[in-house]
This record gives structure tokens, C-alpha cells and sequence, in this order.
């Protein structure tokens, strides 16, 4: 590659990047342009947390998958059945999570026109979001009421630990719904919060999902 | 105003967000300076305790007692206290001093205005992962004032050892839970740290600043952000298994039939290895987390010093890219010894040996483009110089150790002990001091004393090498690591190397304390530094002033024109031209 050059760099995207995503546009440009190219940094930031999340739980499914395999003291039990209600509470909630996404675009672009806020949307992911962890502590209830606690079995160990390290980072999407919703009714909320809020619901939605498939098959 | 602007902090008015609760990354970076100072004096004297106690056993050292009545009566420290001390000593150094200073520290303060940014992105967060790692450090050190002290387990913390509690000796009850506390804390701290440096590198650049057109420091600083993202993510919830085990009777980690001082451990089934390979998943990155951040440093003030540009700035960059990839692949080589099967440690052997490759590489063009250079002789290039010393030296070791049938017979000697203190340890040690030489104009405007710079280095080198290179010596003649006394016959011979080792490891470190003058001196009466002392290109010397304003270019970016190393070219200046400099180049270097 030259190492010198001899014009100001051109501003235009190009897929090796010039200067990062805000150097593609004019120093004096638009705001409304800006936010057009350039996705601010909790755009990557939101992939760099999910990175690291996913990382965690991939450790944590190793840990299951090698402590199973040496093990005769693994005691299999049937996984609570209110999970599989829990599940469908949580997809419900990225659903109206989306909802929300869409209509909040357009009220926030179109607001002195009179639609509605679309809060209702955001309260109603939170109100499930929040349904879904106390249906999970529902569920280590019924197993506590088994007689499995959280030493009890090497099984019901990993199933104590993969749900409480699920609910506990669900519990930060919960912040940030309403650290959104907070925004919303003051009328400051940026798109890309509202995106980086939804991607981190959407991928503990995923997770679970996975979690739930996991723990079903080796528990 | 776009994106930067909500990102980008006020100037902070009260004393307490200026300088205490400061959301400025350069104050963020001064402030994990201030810790990893702090944790390596602790560090560096409790290895002097050690080295006595190793060179003259029965010595009393006069004091000891009030660190620990039960673990040094009558001054003289008992077996069980050396380990202790053995495992505050690896504990601090590893994750407060070698991960802190190179990384968490320069990267913090220089990152940024290397990438022509007024700040990291989240800020908060930045300010929380200083606040939280000084947390992890009060939980490690509070471990000392605990009833029975910290734990006696090693830095690697094996099971069952340190998942049975009180039983498995001094230490092992609340000293392992405030380690892992500690160091899952630690975690957290880290991995915001590696959420900014990443969204930093990635999209604060400023105007022209292309990926290849980053310094190499910042190079090494992202890398190493994205291999602390992946590796800090697991060591966290190891350590909260670890931390279950050892209080709420799980069976992560304990076997069945286990029996400690004649108890049997009511764990059943747990892995040992299962920790083993948690652990060095994490540990062996860690290595490259420490020492990366160094090679991004050393290269950058080499190139100043030399004036040219490295043999290939693309090639530097890959080879750090690859051993970030291979430092994953590799981890298993710590647990050739571990009773894992056979097979897998071939199977770890083979990239051990390859990332040798990209280790050789790198020292390759070091030397290659050094090779001819006239390099201003000062402390910043002197460390760069010992860092490369230390890392071929510590290095070559490595070759023996990457082979199962070898590390059979070295892995529990001092031969071990010498090989990463060396590559690791000593190497990014000199990579702190020479980021510290080179940038200390930059964070407090004044230079640093040359003469006392030089004397510094030349006894912290002859000293290291007759500290360590007397390790490898001791490893091969069979003298076994982490015991507190050689009172076997085949070892007793030895104890005359150790007592030199020990008078070196003294007087090596009584000379930082030229360093530690050097620093507080010149902070106050140094000589007042020009605005770019070094003659440097990059974009930490565009700022208005040293140190910068809080938003670090004075109010606008800088657009960047060139490559990072435009030296040895006719410029306005002499024979560089700066980053942000719009004037042509006659002679380019058509280098990266």
C-alpha cells in the first residue's frame, strides 16, 4: 500500500474503512446525515457485549458437557414444565419488542403529527420480560420443592447455575428497556439505544432458547 | 452535533470528577498507572521475602511477624506462609501489574489520541472497570487480614485444593474466596475495559485514520482487547464455580473419595481437570495479554529511535493477529503433566510450536529493520532493546517446554520459573518502562532524567539476567519449584546459586527506586518537555498541549494524511512528517 498520499482521503464508504464510520462524512455536515453514516459506537459496542456473553455461556456449556461426560453420579430429572411457558412468554416479549421498533421510528420522525406513543409496546416487553423471570423463580421452586437444590446433583447444580447467570443478564436487558422507555417519554430517545436494547433482548431470547434445548438434552 | 458529541464528556469542574471519579480516559489511564504502581511495589516485595527466606531459611527477617504472627513466628516464615506469599506474589504481578499497566494504563491513555478520538465511547463504563478493578485489588489484598491469610494455592488456584475450604490448609477457607471474588471482579473490570478499547479502535477513528494506518501500539492494544474479551469471559465463570464449590457444596471440581488431611470431602464426581482446562483457556491468552501490549509499545518507540519505519508494518500487525488466534489453541501445553490424555498433549504441543512462528517473525523484523539503523540511544530504546533481550531469551526456553517429552522432566522446576518470568514477566516489565520513558513527556509535560533513565536500565538488565537465566540452570539440575527449602542432598549444592539469585533480586530491585525518584522528580522539577521531544509522528503528539485537554485536540479532530511512520523523508520539520500533516511527501516510503 502507498504510504503517502497527496489529496485529502475521500469520504466515500469503503469496505476497508477510511478513518472509521464518522470519517465518512464532512466535518461540517448535517446532523441528520450524520446519523444516516455513521452508527455511533453502541452499534459495535452491543456485538462486543453480546461477544463476551456468548463466550460465557459457551464456557459454561463446556463445563456441562465434560463434568457429564466423567461422571456416574449424573442423576437425570425432568425439567420443570412452567419453562416451556416461560419460553413462550419471552418470545412474546421480543415480539412486541418489535412492534415497538417500528412504530417508535415513526413517532419519534413524525411526532407534532399526533401518533401515538407507542410506550405501550416497550411497558408490555418489559411487563413479559419480568413475567419470564419470575416464572423461572416459579420453576426453581417447584424444583426446590423436589428436593433438588442447587448441590443436591451435579445436574441440578448446572440447571441452577445456567438459569440464575440467564435471569441475572436478562435482568440488565430489563434496565435497559427502561432506560428506553424513560428516554421515549422524554422525548430523547436515539434510535441506536433503542437498537442496541432490542439486540441484547432479542440474543437473551436466542440464548434461552438455546439454554432450554441444552438443558433438556443433558439434563 | 453527530455521534461524538453524546459520547464525548464535559470538562469535569469539581476535584472529585477531575481527578478521583474522572470520566477523562487519560485520568482513567493515569489512575490503572497509579494501581499497577502500587500492586507491583507490593509484588516485588513480597519476591524479595521469598528470595530470602529461599537463600537463607532460617534467616528472620526482622518485621515479618506483623505481617502474619501465625505465618512467620518469630520472624521466620513457616512453609505454608511461603506459598501464601507465592500466590499474593503471582496473583498481584499477573493480573495487577502485567495486564494493568501495559494495557489497561497506556492503552487507556494513548488509544484514543492515537485514533484521534476526544474520548472512549462509554466513558461510564470506562470510569467503572478502573473502580471496579481497584475493588478486585482491596478484595485480593483484604485476603492478607483475614484469620488464617491469603491462600497458599497457587496463582492458578488448582482443584480440589482450593475448592474444600478451611481443611485444604491456611488459606484455603476465606482467603480462596476472596481470591475468586477478586479475580471475577477482576474480569468485569477488564471486559469493559476491552468493550471500549474495541468500539474505540473500531469507530472513533478520526478522518483519514484508516485501519492500517494505526500505530503499532494501537495495534497491539486492540488485539489484546479482543483476546481480554474472549479470555476474561471465561475465567469468570470459572471462578464463580470455583466459588459454589467452596461454599454451597456443589461438585464442579472435587472428585469423588477425595480425602484431605484424613477428611473425606462430601463432593462427589467433580473434574479436576474440568478447572485445569477453564483455567488455561484463560491463562494462556492471558500470556499474550500481558506481552502484546508490550510489542505494540516497543515497536513504536523503536521506530521513532530508528527513524525508518519497521521491515514490514503489515507483517508486525499479522503476527500479532496470529498469536492472539494461536495463544487459544495452545493452553493445553500448561497441562502436558496434568494426568489429560496423552494424545491431547501432542495434540497441544504441535501448536505450540507453531506459534513460535509468529513469535520468530516478530523478532525477525525487530532485528532486521534495528539491523543498520542508527537508533538514538536513550531510556525509552534501551528498555525496547531489553524487552527484545528478555523476549528471545525467555523465549528460546519456550522451545523445550512446547515438547510433552521434555516438559515431563522441566515442568516442575525452576527451569519454568525462569522461562516465563523472563518471556513474560521481565519482557513486559521493560515494555512499562519503556512506554513510561517515551510517553511521560506526553502525560505531564516535563522530561524525564535521562542519565538516572540509563542507569536504571543498565542494573534492572545485568540484574534480571543474573536473577533468571541462574533459573533455567537450577531447573535442569533437578531443583523442583514452589518449595519454601532444598533440604535434599542433590539440592543442597544449589543453595548457593539461590543465595546470588537472591542478593541480585535485591539489588535489582533497590535500583527502581532510581526509577521511582526519577518519576516523582521529574514530575515536579523535570525539565519542561517540548511539545513533540521524540521527533515522533503519531497523533499523541498533535494534541495542543502536554498533557492534553480533557478532550484531548483542543476542540477539533485531527485528519490524518499519512501512514503512522513517516520517518526518514524530507519534511517541514526534518526528516518526519506528521500524521495529521497535510504536506506532501517527496521521497514516500512505500512501506505498509
Amino acid at each position: 500500500m502507498a504510504s503517502t498520499i497527496h489529496e485529502r482521503p475521500k469520504l466515500e464508504r469503503r469496505p476497508s474503512g477510511n478513518g472509521g464510520p464518522r470519517g465518512m462524512v464532512p466535518a461540517g455536515g448535517l446532523p441528520r446525515t450524520l446519523q444516516k453514516y455513521a452508527p455511533p459506537p453502541a452499534s459495535t459496542g452491543i456485538w462486543v457485549i453480546l461477544a463476551s456473553i456468548g463466550m460465557t455461556f459457551a464456557a459454561l456449556t463446556s463445563a456441562l458437557v465434560v463434568r457429564k461426560g466423567g461422571a456416574p453420579d449424573w442423576h437425570h430429572f425432568t425439567l420443570p414444565s412452567i419453562l416451556y411457558l416461560n419460553t413462550l412468554i419471552l418470545l412474546a416479549s421480543s415480539v412486541t419488542l418489535e412492534f415497538a421498533r417500528k412504530r417508535v421510528a415513526a413517532f419519534m420522525a413524525a411526532r407534532r403529527i399526533g401518533l401515538a406513543n407507542p410506550v405501550h409496546w416497550l411497558y408490555s416487553t418489559l411487563g413479559l420480560g419480568l413475567a419470564f423471570v419470575a416464572g423461572q423463580y416459579i420453576a426453581w421452586r417447584q424444583l426446590s420443592a423436589q428436593g433438588l437444590y442447587l448441590a443436591t446433583n451435579p445436574s441440578s447444580s448446572f440447571f441452577y447455575v445456567f438459569t440464575a447467570a440467564h435471569a441475572f443478564h436478562l435482568i440488565g436487558g430489563v434496565g435497559g428497556m427502561v432506560r428506553v422507555i424513560t428516554k421515549l417519554n422524554n422525548a430523547s430517545l436515539r434510535r441506536t439505544t433503542l437498537d442496541a436494547a432490542s439486540r441484547y433482548w432479542h440474543f437473551m431470547d436466542v440464548l434461552w432458547v438455546y439454554l432450554l434445548l441444552l438443558l433438556w438434552m443433558k439434563l | 452535533m453527530h455521534d461524538t458529541a453524546h459520547t464525548a464528556h464535559q470538562a469535569p469542574a469539581s476535584f472529585i470528577r477531575k481527578h478521583v471519579f474522572s470520566l477523562d480516559h487519560k485520568v482513567i489511564g493515569k489512575q490503572y498507572y497509579g494501581l499497577a504502581f502500587v500492586a507491583v511495589l507490593v509484588g516485588m516485595v513480597l519476591s524479595w521475602l521469598m528470595r530470602i527466606h529461599l537463600g537463607w531459611t532460617n534467616y528472620a527477617i526482622p518485621g515479618l511477624h506483623l505481617l502474619s504472627a501465625n505465618g512467620a513466628p518469630g520472624n521466620v516464615m513457616t512453609p505454608e506462609y511461603y506459598l501464601q506469599l507465592m500466590t499474593m506474589h503471582a496473583t498481584i504481578m499477573v493480573f495487577f501489574v502485567l495486564t494493568t499497566a501495559p494495557f489497561a494504563a497506556f492503552g487507556n491513555y494513548f488509544l484514543p489520541i492515537q485514533v484521534g478520538a476526544e474520548d472512549m465511547p462509554f466513558p461510564r463504563f470506562n470510569m467503572m472497570s478502573f473502580w471496579v478493578t481497584l475493588t478486585a485489588f482491596l478484595a485480593l489484598i483484604a485476603s492478607f487480614f483475614v484469620s488464617d491469610g491469603p491462600t497458599l494455592g497457587g496463582w492458578t488456584q488448582y482443584v480440589p485444593l482450593s475448592a474444600v475450604g478451611a481443611v485444604g490448609g491456611p488459606g484455603e477457607g476465606a482467603g480462596v474466596v476472596l481470591w475468586a471474588t477478586s479475580i471475577a471482579i477482576f474480569c468485569v473490570g477488564q471486559l469493559l475495559g476491552s468493550l471500549n478499547f474495541i468500539t474505540t479502535t473500531l469507530d472513533m477513528r478520526t478522518k483519514g485514520l484508516s485501519l492500517w494506518r494505526l500505530p503499532l501500539s494501537t495495534w497491539g492494544w486492540f488485539i489484546t482487547s479482543i483476546m481480554g474479551l474472549t479470555a476474561f469471559a471465561v475465567l469468570m465463570p470459572a471462578c464463580i464455580l470455583l466459588i459454589l464449590d467452596h461454599v454451597a457444596g456443589t461438585s464442579f471440581f472435587v472428585p469423588s473419595n477425595t480425602i484431605i488431611n484424613d477428611q473425606l470431602q462430601p463432593h462427589t464426581g467433580g473434574s479436576t481437570l474440568l478447572w485445569q482446562h477453564l483455567f488455561w483457556f484463560f491463562g494462556h491468552p492471558e500470556v499474550y495479554i500481558a506481552i502484546v501490549p508490550g510489542m505494540g509499545i516497543v515497536s513504536h518507540v523503536l521506530i521513532t529511535n530508528m527513524r525508518r519505519p519497521m521491515l514490514s508494518h503489515r507483517t508486525l500487525v499479522y503476527s500479532f493477529g496470529a498469536l492472539a488466534v494461536l495463544s487459544y489453541m495452545v493452553y493445553g501445553h500448561h497441562m502436558f503433566v496434568s494426568g489429560m490424555n496423552p494424545v491431547s498433549s501432542i495434540a497441544f504441543s504441535f501448536p505450540t510450536l507453531i506459534i513460535t512462528i509468529p513469535s520468530t517473525i516478530v523478532v525477525l523484523i525487530w532485528l532486521g529493520s534495528l539491523y543498520g539503523a542508527k537508533l538514538r540511544i536513550n531510556s525509552a530504546s534501551l528498555f525496547s532493546l531489553g524487552f527484545i533481550s528478555m523476549f528471545i531469551s525467555g523465549g528460546v526456553s519456550g522451545f523445550f517446554l512446547a515438547q510433552p517429552s521434555l516438559d515431563i522432566m522441566l515442568h516442575a522446576t525452576y527451569f519454568v520459573v525462569g522461562h516465563f518470568h523472563m518471556v513474560m514477566g521481565v519482557a513486559a516489565m521493560f515494555g512499562i518502562f519503556a512506554g513510561t520513558y517515551f510517553w511521560f513527556p506526553k502525560m505531564y509535560g516535563r522530561m524525564m532524567n535521562e542519565t538516572l533513565g540509563k542507569i536504571h536500565f543498565w542494573i534492572t538488565f545485568v540484574g534480571a539476567y543474573c536473577i533468571f537465566m541462574p533459573f533455567h540452570y537450577l531447573g535442569l539440575a533437578g531443583n523442583v519449584r514452589r518449595y519454601q527449602a532444598f533440604v535434599v542432598d542433590y539440592m543442597q549444592p544449589l543453595i548457593p546459586v539461590h543465595r546470588f539469585i537472591t542478593v541480585a533480586a535485591l539489588v535489582t530491585g533497590c535500583a527502581q527506586l532510581i526509577f521511582v525518584y526519577n518519576l516523582f522528580y521529574s514530575r515536579f522539577q523535570g525539565e519542561v518537555a517540548p511539545a513533540n521531544p521524540w521527533e515522533a509522528t503519531s497523533l499523541e503528539w498533535s494534541t495542543p498541549s502536554s498533557p492534553p485537554p480533557f478532550d484531548n485536540f483542543g476542540g477539533k479532530l485531527p485528519v490524518v494524511y499519512h501512514d503512522p511512520y513517516q520517518y526518514g523523508v524530507e519534511g517541514s520539520n526534518g526528516d518526519y512528517v506528521m500524521q495529521d500533516s497535510p504536506e506532501q511527501i517527496e521521497s514516500a516510503r512505500d512501506e505498509a
